[in-house]
């Protein structure tokens, strides 16, 4: 006769039962509001391009979107006027949420977002730089602003390193320079002439409809390789994520797996920014948005590249549609921003999360 | 927090326990003598030097016998004299506001700048102006107010989530967000309007450049006001500075304290932001070098942040008016040049603790 203490057979089993049926429960939460999140994308991606001056119906978007059919005049609309701008929504909004996302797990905070430390700013000096003293065509402005991105993001990985790289500094200097960064372009945009600042500025804003053809192929080959890459660079997030002490122990190079997953991340936010500027709070609220969809099962990454695709999507069509005078797409998320802080401070702060 | 570890970080706190102050009162006395001279040397350089090359007679009769018909004598009173007061009092403000924004929030990198307050300020000011019709200085600079303490109110809150309370990491991540979401809102009511985008862009750089009469007399009374609330806020951040359970042992009411703080932190940075536009690193910098000269009490701090911060102030604007061949370096912008390496060193530092 078994005591108490003794954990019987059948009672490993019913154990084993319960925790195998809620793997599968939650991987199908998991699957279930992805697939649910690519299905919006979608939906929003063909709406954006359905309304304007000329409305198309969405029959006709798709139909002329995968060429399955042709009426010159439907063609003209949706392939050469709002294809390029919808895709760019779709492909920057992709790869800022999944940078967003690998940035706040890699820094081990909600908060971090390559937006705030450094990595825009240094787009953005690099591309008014370009604007205001060279005076350069838009194609040379992207990748001024690429090259930008990257320098700053290895200026602030060099100076925040100290036997290794910790969040808390990586995000301290990152914000100093991109303080540095901002007092430089403020400069440049003073001194120029009024036509060339206000380019300046409209960049710094940024618009999906910046990109031409060429930063959007570029930015689409870029998705193709390192979203498959990041996926399976993810196991390596989630072991990070342990802390580096318990990374180590499991065997983990843990500083070139933080450097390549950075560089991965940042390499994707600096595309994104090289199509269509530094969009603000894309990348910060993506990630936070899928994690909380999806539970705290999951990576989230790929839930993340769609909430992005979708805020990125709906900015455009606020900005484009919605709102009397049509304004630049980051006036949209920037005051989306907003109210996610606003939501931040009144949900997490009751859950006593740290940060 | 222990007793012991409050101690370790700050060794001077309230007037109950006995401070190094008392002992060194009369060195620390005699070092508030020099900076003022400094300061009057300062504010001296800053009224003689500009590109009209005005000898030291003609300065000294534009005070004792005023010529309206002679140019240079109009140029140092209507021009260089108001320039060098706004200067003067805008520094004091920001170097106090940054004070009591470490002391209030216990974080070496606090900073009305970095904090999105100055932002904040600026924001509000400018959509009053382009939305609401504002008129007048009198008048926008209550929206100046209002958007520091709306910026506080954020920033401060989204950082405190979580059980590790502001952090200065998190404090910096709101504030960066903060400033972004301002920045594209700021940008985009102003998009459409050529000649309002000319001036935002030479108002975002932050510059006491043409900052006439007018603008000392309208901003320098809440000012005035702020800055005699600092200077005897010392006892006060003293306490807080110990953890609130010892300001509490220590008889202070804490809510009302920091209540007091912030609303005089919102009318030091919003007053400077109307006068000068966002400027940042003066209140981050000098209240780190006024503790490495007079040690940590509080009392000593503000006093000698209120005499340094303008002295940085204007060697900043006069930094600017000497090295720009033609036309000059904005004060905002030569402060976030030399200010973001110190803010960088801030960081980097090893024994960054909790003030």
């Amino acid at each position: 006769m078994a005591t108490p203490t003794l954990v019987q057979d059948t009672d490993v089993e019913h154990a084993v039962g319960t925790i195998q049926r809620g793997r599968v429960v939650r991987k199908g939460r998991v699957l279930g509001v992805t697939t649910a999140l690519a299905l919006l994308a979608f939906a929003l991606f063909v709406a954006t391009m359905m309304v304007g001056s000329f409305p198309v119906t969405p029959w006709e978007v798709i139909a002329s979107t995968f060429r399955l059919g042709s009426d010159p005049s439907v063609d003209f609309v949706v392939r050469d006027l709002r294809l390029p701008v919808a895709t760019t929504a779709l492909a920057v909004g992709l790869a800022m949420g999944v940078s967003g996302l690998v940035f706040q797990k890699l820094l081990a905070n909600p908060l971090a977002s390559p937006d705030f430390v450094g990595i825009s700013s240094g787009a953005g000096l690099a591309a008014v730089g370009s604007i205001i003293l060279l005076n350069v065509s838009a194609m040379f402005v992207s990748v001024a602003a690429l090259g930008g991105a990257l320098v700053a993001a290895l200026l602030i990985y060099l100076l925040a390193w100290r036997d290794g790289i910790t969040g808390y500094r990586f995000i301290l200097i990152g914000i100093g320079v991109s303080e540095l960064m901002v007092a430089l372009t403020g400069y440049l945009i003073a001194r120029a002439d009024i036509f060339e600042a206000r380019e300046a500025m409209t960049w710094l804003v940024g618009s999906v409809g910046n990109a031409g053809p060429t930063q959007l192929r570029i930015l689409l080959v870029a998705l193709a390789v390192l979203l498959p890459l990041t996926l399976v660079l993810n196991r390596h997030l989630d072991v990070l994520e342990l802390g580096d002490d318990a990374a180590k122990a499991l065997g983990a190079n843990v500083e070139r797996m933080r450097l390549v997953l950075l560089a991965v991340a940042v390499v994707l936010v600096a595309l994104a920014t090289a199509a269509a500027g530094p969009l603000p709070f894309v990348a910060l609220i993506a990630g936070p948005i899928a994690v909380r969809l999806i539970g705290a099962n999951g990576s989230g990454l790929v839930a993340a590249a769609f909430v992005g695709a979708l805020i990125v999507l709906v900015a455009d069509l606020v900005a484009q549609h919605v709102v009397p005078v049509e304004l630049p797409t980051g006036v949209v998320t920037g005051a989306i921003g907003a109210p996610y802080l606003i939501w931040l401070l009144a949900t997490v702060n009751r859950e006593g999360r740290g940060g | 927090m222990t007793l012991a570890h409050a101690r370790s970080t700050s060794p001077a706190p309230g007037s109950g326990v006995a401070a190094p102050s008392h002992r060194h009162g009369g060195g620390l006395a005699a070092g508030l003598v020099v900076l003022v001279g400094v300061l009057a040397v300062v504010a001296f350089v800053s009224v003689t030097l500009g590109t009209r090359d005005v000898g030291l007679a003609t300065i000294w009769k534009a005070f004792t016998d005023f010529d309206p018909d002679n140019t240079s004598e109009t140029v140092i009173r209507e021009l260089r004299v108001p320039r060098t007061l706004v200067g003067l009092v805008a520094g004091m403000s920001l170097g106090l506001a940054g004070a009591i924004l470490q002391g209030v929030t216990r974080n070496p990198l606090a900073d009305p700048g970095i904090m999105g307050i100055n932002t904040g300020a600026s924001a509000f000011i400018v959509v009053s102006i382009m939305v609401l019709g504002v008129q007048g200085l009198g008048t926008y600079i209550w929206f100046g107010f209002l958007g520091a303490a709306v910026a506080i109110f954020v920033v401060y809150g989204v950082a405190s989530f979580g059980r590790e309370g502001a952090t200065p990491v998190k404090l910096a991540l709101a504030g960066a967000a903060v400033t972004a979401g301002f920045y594209s809102v700021t940008t985009g009511v102003v998009m459409t309007n050529v000649d309002a985008l000319n001036e935002l862009r030479f108002w975002q750089v932050g510059s006491i450049a043409g900052r006439y009469w007018p603008v000392f007399t309208q901003t320098a009374p809440f000012m005035a006001v702020g800055v005699a609330v600092a200077l005897f806020s010392g006892r006060a951040l003293n306490g807080l500075s110990l953890g609130d359970d010892m300001a509490v042992a220590l008889g202070q009411r804490i809510r009302l304290t920091r209540s007091i703080m912030f609303v005089s932190v919102a009318v030091l940075a919003g007053a400077a932001t109307a006068a000068c536009g966002p400027i940042v690193f003066i209140g981050l910098v000098v209240p780190h070098v006024a503790r490495a000269l007079c040690g940590p009490d509080y009392r000593w701090v503000m006093v000698y942040t209120a005499l340094l911060s303008p002295i940085i102030l204007l060697s900043a604007d006069i930094i600017g008016r000497v090295s720009a061949g033609d036309g000059e370096l904005q004060v905002g912008v030569v402060l976030g040049v030399l200010g973001a390496p110190a803010f960088i060193a801030l960081v980097r530092r090893r024994d960054l603790a909790e003030l």
